[in-house]
């Protein structure tokens, strides 16, 4: 990748990144964040405050790669059989390009499919990447997640929209 | 074939040692614990602190039953069943909101005052002489049996007569006065929204699991043992603090001695805790500030007891389970006999440091999200039993574990904590509000038939 990061270099990325986790490449999926990097998925719809308040998930490296080596364990009884996920993209919008800080933000719209035995269940969803330039690659410094029935209740959502 | 509303018929599902499988799988049966346990019983309605102010309201249910819990003109907290006496529509739909000095039907324009009575009716001259003043519709909206404000925790009995509050509960208050008292303040606040996460399953599950203290190191060696297994890759040195969720999810990995050793406490009408000596909330680290605030208000010897205690779970039967060292309440709220959602709220100790309901927040979203890798292992076990229970290959569910010849449930106990002795409480409190106002038996022609 050149120095100056384009806009397709970023909707490539979170292309490359969604077909991980269909795939369950999922260890792969791990290189792709930053060291303090964090997935956050709010439970109240344009929620400010992840520590003080409940979420659905707000996750750092180790509690993402303890995630990941639950997907893969054996003795993962939830995933016997496992599940399967599909994520089918939007055009993301690149929000924010700053080459000079190698800062962008990407916005996509999708939906995301999860389905194991005879269960399946569809949840529209507004994936925001926060990437930055490391080391010549693109890294996942923060992935917020917000599912637009937030507020419902749901049952197992095992994989990662 | 339709199960008689009897003493009798209760009774034959449930032994000392094992329960039928119909109080899982039956709707029949289900339908049953609605109009008997569910409403002979003190079930958890919400908290004060979600309706601050007059006019303020909170939409739920008691089981299957839609209520509105409000705070009435007159400051007290009032709770009415949500369905208009005219044409039955529910009068309240948001969650939260404020209604100001009545609710208005949005359907027809009947009013009502936030206790319940009618207030008024467009072209009521429309009524006169038809017999409206003895209707029902007359009575306005219908408040439930009793209403009990305890410090905040709202609970009713639907059924108009019935147990006390204090009798009812007795010395399992202690635990909601715990969690309170960690307040220096000595007052909680709803925090949030609660998690919402449904279960394909019976109510029933969910409740005997909060004190199943040998499933942890085996359902959860997915989660809690992966955790440990990183943890000691990553070799740090020794006496490197944990990071907060390594403190929270290893415990669950501890072995089954520990768990034995924890204590289990029951009290009578189905009450009950882990964690009598310690339990899996005891190591966790201290918040700088907190203590020093505790010992202010209610002086060293006082703080010390009430910090010393570390229940763990601290089931409120039927159908809520709280955690006093973490500040949650989870509600399980039963839909049907395969239906139930599960409610996990977190609260805010008053004048305690942020940190503590950080700590109370990532426990919640870790362990009981539907997203949580936790609350995953345990919901494919519930929903594995009761797709297993339709077998007619076995009719009976055992619980049996250290159970002792004798065992009386109607006195409180204090044994070895892998005991199943407060699963058999439980349905030992199951059959006393099931039957409480049913007939022995049928009519005698019933019987012949």
């Amino acid at each position: 990748m050149s120095p100056a990061v384009t806009r397709d270099d970023l909707i490539d990325f979170v292309h490359a990144e969604a077909r991980m986790l269909d795939e369950g490449r999922f260890s792969d999926w791990l290189d792709l964040w930053t060291a303090d990097g964090v997935y956050w998925m709010p439970l109240e719809w344009n929620q400010q405050d992840a520590i003080h308040e409940t979420s659905l998930l707000h996750e750092d490296q180790f509690m993402l790669r303890l995630r990941v080596e639950r997907l893969n364990g054996a003795r993962t009884f939830s995933q016997k059989p496992k599940s399967r996920c599909l994520h089918v993209l939007n055009r993301p919008d690149c929000d924010l390009i700053d080459n000079d800080a190698g800062r962008y933000t990407v916005v996509t719209r999708m939906t995301y499919v999860e389905t194991r035995l005879d269960d399946q269940f569809l949840l529209a969803v507004t994936a925001t990447h926060d990437l930055v330039h490391q080391d010549g690659a693109l890294k996942i410094a923060r992935k917020r997640v917000d599912i637009l029935n937030c507020d419902a209740a749901f049952g197992n959502i095992q994989l990662l929209p | 074939m339709p199960i008689p509303e009897t003493r009798a018929a209760m009774s034959a599902l449930v032994q000392p040692q094992q329960v039928h499988r119909d109080l899982y799988i039956s709707q029949d049966l289900f339908k049953l614990e609605v109009k008997h346990l569910f409403s002979n019983t003190w079930i958890y309605v919400g908290h004060d602190s979600q309706v601050p102010n007059k006019g303020d309201y909170y939409t739920t249910q008691l089981a299957d039953q839609p209520v509105i819990m409000v705070r009435h003109t007159d400051n007290e907290v009032h709770v009415l069943y949500n369905r208009c006496p005219h044409k039955g529509t529910k009068i309240a739909i948001d969650r939260t909101g404020n209604t100001g000095k009545f609710f208005r039907c949005p359907y027809h324009a009947w009013s009502f005052k936030t206790d319940g009575c009618l207030l008024a009716i467009p072209l009521k001259k429309g009524y006169q002489d038809t017999g409206f003043d003895q209707s029902e519709a007359a009575h306005g909206m219908t408040p439930v049996g009793a209403v009990h404000n305890y410090r905040g925790f709202v609970f009713a009995r639907m059924a108009p007569e019935g147990i006390g509050f204090d009798d009812y509960f007795n010395g399992s208050l202690s635990s909601l006065d715990n969690m309170i008292d960690r307040s220096p303040a000595g007052k909680l606040q709803v925090v949030g929204a609660p998690l919402r996460y449904m279960h394909k399953c019976n109510w029933k599950m969910l409740v005997e699991n909060q004190t199943d203290t040998c499933h942890p190191m085996v359902a959860h060696e997915s989660s809690a043992g992966t955790a440990v297994k990183i943890w000691d890759s990553l070799d740090k040195p020794e006496g490197t603090p944990k990071p907060p969720a390594m403190e929270i999810i290893a415990p669950f990995m501890s072995p089954y001695e520990f768990f034995e050793n924890m204590g289990l406490r029951t009290w009578p009408n189905g009450h009950g805790h882990t964690g009598v000596h310690k339990s899996i909330h005891s190591e966790y680290s201290e918040i700088p500030g907190y203590f020093d605030q505790m010992v202010e208000a209610y002086g060293e010897e006082r703080a010390r007891a009430i910090l010393g205690e570390a229940r763990h779970n601290t089931v409120y039967f039927p159908t809520i389970m709280i955690k006093g060292p973490i500040q949650q309440l989870r509600n399980f709220i039963p839909l049907a006999a395969d239906r139930t959602l599960v409610e996990s709220w977190i609260f805010r100790l008053v004048d305690a440091p942020d940190e503590l309901v950080a700590r109370t927040a990532m426990y919640n979203r870790m362990i009981n999200a539907p997203t949580s890798m936790v609350g995953h292992d345990d919901l494919e076990m519930y929903e594995r039993a009761q797709e297993g229970l339709q077998s007619q290959g076995a009719d009976w569910v055992n619980v049996a574990r250290l159970y002792e010849d004798g065992e009386t449930l109607d006195e409180e106990a204090v044994l070895n904590g892998t005991s199943e002795r407060q699963m058999r409480n439980q349905f030992h409190a199951w059959l006393k509000f099931m039957t409480a106002t049913m007939p022995d038996s049928g009519p005698a022609s019933e019987d012949a038939q």
